[in-house]
């Protein structure tokens, strides 16, 4: 049950979602990276991508570390930042792994899309058969791979699926461009909602 | 490094009052090599008590105030970059100031030294830059007042500069930080040895202008460092506290080094800066030109508060300009940009390496 027959995915830094977006965006794009951690991501891709870079991480360590890199981050929170850029102003925005984390990722969705013209978000799917599993039969918050932390100190806050992503977005009407499932290194091709550990989704709002 | 403040003289200068000062003086030093395609230049703008000597040793043997930030290897490495720092218009360690002389009265100009702003300063600046044949800074960079000089090179001379790093600095003053440079003049002014800015052959106002020193050292330090440095603890000898001592101390020192009325001249000018020139926002002003900005507050600076920083690097985003911001942290208040070094030193370096790369393509 792990797909193990899909495609391989190129990782960078060690990482699927990474390794797709360096593929998805295009030379020369303008890009904003919510939660840029170090900045490894952006710094990548404005050596190789010549993007325009922006960044915007809480925790003054990993921001040092991303200036360092010569990335243009800024201290900041994701929910509050995003008021202050003007419409359309990036041609993707970067959510990656922190919608789950986020007090109202609907309304931070909103926002992502109106400062950018697209939004590549990927988030750990709650889906997942390992989850299902630990969940049913040892009857405590799963505490999986996926989702390794104790309930008590999980930035967690929410719990997500492939299937409510793309309810929610046909609600909002929300246009999914692409979609990619991951199962460690490689694509799920089928039954993502429950094969795949980590989904990514460009989305735009026509 | 050995480092010797030079002077070069100028035939006029315009001040943006009108006022046409002639001839006119700027102090500065130069430090690494400056490339073939005169890219690799960056200006060091000072803090309100600094001078030209920014970095390595001079011939009485004293460093720099920024050598710590500014040599081979350090953030501004002089073996990649060519450094110049200056002294202010308004100062009193080589550049034309109050204590210069009156060409049309062969005295002082003492209270006849016309109103000069932040925005003079940087002219004088360009004018030096021009005379080196530098039309394009790599960055412009400096802490407190040297921000605002900073802010202003970025605004009036958007093409001229690749990038700006102001630090613990503000686009206009408060309140509190006019209240303050207000107490240190009415200081000066209220010593009789001031007389009227007439003291340059007699004896000059030593405690007023102590005092005003001392005032502004108060507001450098923070709580906790001031804790941290004296507490309660009193000198043996006099029974005085430490806290005490020291300001006397810095306040005496200071007594020597500078002069009263370009206190005043260069308090008066950072209080009169207005980056927005009035105007509520300072969008409309950050939005010409495409300068990188590498922002940086520190938490324990109360004189100059990161929601200052902080409207700067707003005002940038809402047309997305580049900008990184940082507030650090530290306990040293608004001394932090001199002290806080390694954190800076790699910020900077990173932001300087990444700006010459970008600077290379344009």
């Amino acid at each position: 049950m792990k797909g193990e027959n899909g495609p391989l995915v190129h990782e960078l830094f060690g990482r699927g979602d990474y390794g797709l977006i360096s593929e998805i965006v295009e030379p020369g794009a303008r890009v904003l990276d919510l939660g840029c951690g170090e900045g490894e991501l952006l710094a990548w891709l404005a050596e190789h991508k010549d993007v325009d870079a922006r960044g915007v991480e809480i925790s003054s360590a990993k921001l040092q570390k991303a200036i360092a890199k010569g990335v243009s981050a800024y201290q900041g929170d994701i929910e509050s930042c995003l008021a202050d850029y003007p419409d359309k102003a990036f041609d993707y925005v970067l959510l990656s792994q922190t919608l789950q984390e986020i007090r109202y990722p609907l309304q931070v969705m909103r926002d992502i899309l109106r400062v950018g013209r697209r939004a590549i978000v990927a988030f750990p799917n709650f889906g997942h058969f390992s989850v299902r599993l630990a969940h049913l039969f040892a009857g405590r918050a799963p505490k999986t791979k996926l989702f390794p932390y104790d309930w008590y100190d999980s930035p967690n806050i929410h719990f997500l699926t492939v299937d409510d992503f793309e309810i929610l977005a046909a609600r909002q009407n929300w246009q999914i461009e692409r979609r990619f499932f991951l199962s460690g290194t490689r694509e799920v091709k089928s039954f993502p909602n429950l094969l795949a550990e980590v989904a990514v989704f460009v989305v735009s709002n026509p | 490094m050995v480092a010797t403040t030079q002077i070069k003289q100028f035939e006029s200068l315009e001040l943006e009052s009108g006022v046409v000062l002639s001839p006119v003086d700027v102090a500065y030093e130069t430090y690494g090599t400056l490339n073939e395609a005169k890219s690799n230049a960056i200006l060091i703008t000072h803090a309100f008590s600094g001078d030209a000597h920014a970095a390595g040793v001079d011939a009485e043997g004293r460093k720099g105030w920024w050598d710590n930030m500014i040599g081979p290897g350090k953030g501004f490495d002089t073996d990649k970059y060519f450094v110049v720092a200056t002294n202010v218009l308004g100062g009193c360690k080589g550049s034309t100031g109050p204590a210069s002389i009156n060409p049309a009265t062969g005295q002082r100009y003492a209270m006849d030294f016309p109103v000069i702003t932040i925005g003079d300063m940087v002219r004088l600046q360009k004018l030096l830059m021009d005379s080196m044949g530098i039309t394009r800074l790599l960055s412009v960079a400096g802490g407190s007042m040297g921000g605002m000089q900073v802010l202003e090179w970025a605004v009036r001379y958007p093409e001229s500069v690749a990038s700006a790093i102001p630090i613990a600095s503000t686009a206009r003053h408060s309140a509190q930080q006019i209240a303050f440079n207000e107490v240190a003049r009415q200081a000066i002014m209220a010593d009789p040895d001031w007389a009227n800015g007439d003291y340059y052959d007699k004896k000059p106002p030593g405690r007023g202008l102590s005092v005003a020193r001392m005032v502004g050292h108060i507001t450098y330090m923070s709580d906790a460092s001031m804790r941290q440095k004296f507490g309660r603890r009193l000198r043996e000898e006099n029974g005085i506290f430490e806290v005490e001592s020291y300001l006397r101390y810095r306040g005496s020192q200071f007594v020597d080094r500078f002069d009263a009325n370009s206190y005043l001249y260069i308090t008066k000018a950072m209080d009169m800066f207005d980056l927005a020139n009035g105007a509520q926002s300072l969008v409309p002003v950050l939005s010409k030109g495409r300068t990188r900005y590498l922002i940086i507050s520190f938490t324990s600076d109360w004189l100059y508060p990161s929601y200052q920083s902080l409207e700067i690097v707003n005002a940038l985003r809402r047309r997305n300009q580049d900008v990184a911001y940082i507030e650090l942290t530290s306990s040293y208040g608004h001394d932090a940009f001199l002290v806080e070094v390694d954190e800076q030193t790699e910020l900077i370096r990173g932001f300087l390496a990444r700006t010459m790369k970008e600077n290379g393509k344009r």
